[in-house]
């Protein structure tokens, strides 16, 4: 009896039951993993709508708060997340070809990146803690409108804050891709997990390419050091 | 499987003017150009965001016509939010 069914007996491993075909099953994912993408959308749309209507408003304490960002760690690190959206994208690739070692290298390479990035972004956290730029009880600054410069840091530390969760997030998630594409899981026709988290990836590199005029570069009378 | 594989050579292509475009964003924030840096910079950052998800996040080679509809809804909500939002407080120093 339990053979009877010839349309279980031929599917392919990688094949969840409810799809009819395995073309199907890669574009619900995708479409739900979009769906996804278009709440993060909203998510970083808010702060990013506040930080507008603020700096219409603030525009000097805005300019004031962005000469105190890195101009060099900004733009570096956006150079970092641009090259690690290259080898996640090489990455995939390497997983709709098969090719299980380049596909384990690129990843690990991603995660490298993603490291680093966080890791610039740490130096940066930190001399703007040691300032007195962190918003709360500590915030320091002598020139006028403090209280709007304070506003200015607390955008900063909530949107690069939330960003670099989302990046630590990340690097958690293509760290278990790694892990299951060293065992084989992934190939030519089932690479669907590594495509989202590809897909994740590159928004989060979409957030940090606003991010990085909006914050760093609203002067060009970047301060030295 | 219809799936599209793009070439080596498109990736590296797209990452190159990602990187040029940096370049260009960096530079121009150092010109005096009033109110046009900031559209400079977000124009320039459209159009790194652009070629990343059309070619990256492989936008330009979805075939499900749902998927479509889904990111440009997003789209559309983020214009909503924005324009309403913004026309509402530069407009109320109107009088």
């Amino acid at each position: 009896m339990s053979d009877s069914s010839p349309t279980l007996a031929a599917h392919q491993p990688g094949l969840q039951h409810h799809f009819a075909t395995m073309e199907q099953q890669t574009d619900a994912s995708v479409m739900g993993m979009w769906v996804f993408l278009v709440t993060e959308i909203m998510f970083f749309g808010g702060m990013f709508v506040g930080y507008m209507i603020y700096r219409y408003m603030y525009y000097g304490p805005w300019l004031e708060g962005s000469q105190h960002m890195d101009f060099w760690w900004g733009t570096i690190n956006t150079a970092v997340l641009l090259c690690s959206s290259l080898t996640m994208a090489l990455g995939v690739r390497a997983s709709q070809l098969g090719q299980r070692r380049m596909l384990v290298t690129f990843l690990l390479i991603t995660i490298l990146f993603g490291l680093g990035f966080l890791g610039i972004k740490s130096i940066e956290y930190h001399g703007h803690w040691v300032d007195g730029q962190f918003p709360g009880a500590n915030f320091r600054f002598s020139g006028p409108n403090p209280a709007q410069v304070e506003l200015f840091f607390s955008f900063y530390w909530a949107m690069t804050g939330f960003h670099a969760l989302h990046v630590l997030i990340g690097i958690g998630l293509v760290t278990y891709v790694v892990y299951r594409s060293w065992k084989g899981a992934y190939g030519p026709d089932y690479h669907n997990p590594v495509e989202n988290v590809g897909l994740y990836w590159h928004f989060v590199d979409i957030v940090w390419i606003y991010l990085y005029p909006l914050l760093y570069l609203i002067s060009h009378k970047h301060l030295s050091g | 499987m219809s799936e599209h594989i793009a070439s080596k050579k498109t990736y590296i292509v797209v990452w190159a003017s990602l990187m040029c475009l940096t370049a260009a964003t960096a530079g121009a924030s150092y010109l005096e150009l009033g109110h046009f840096n900031i559209v400079l910079a977000l124009l320039i950052a459209t159009c790194k965001a652009t070629l990343v998800a059309l070619i990256f996040m492989g936008v330009k080679y979805i075939s499900q016509k749902m998927t479509w509809v889904v990111i440009v809804a997003g789209l559309f909500w983020l214009f909503i939010l924005i324009s309403l939002s913004m026309t509402d407080y530069i407009s109320r120093s109107w009088r």
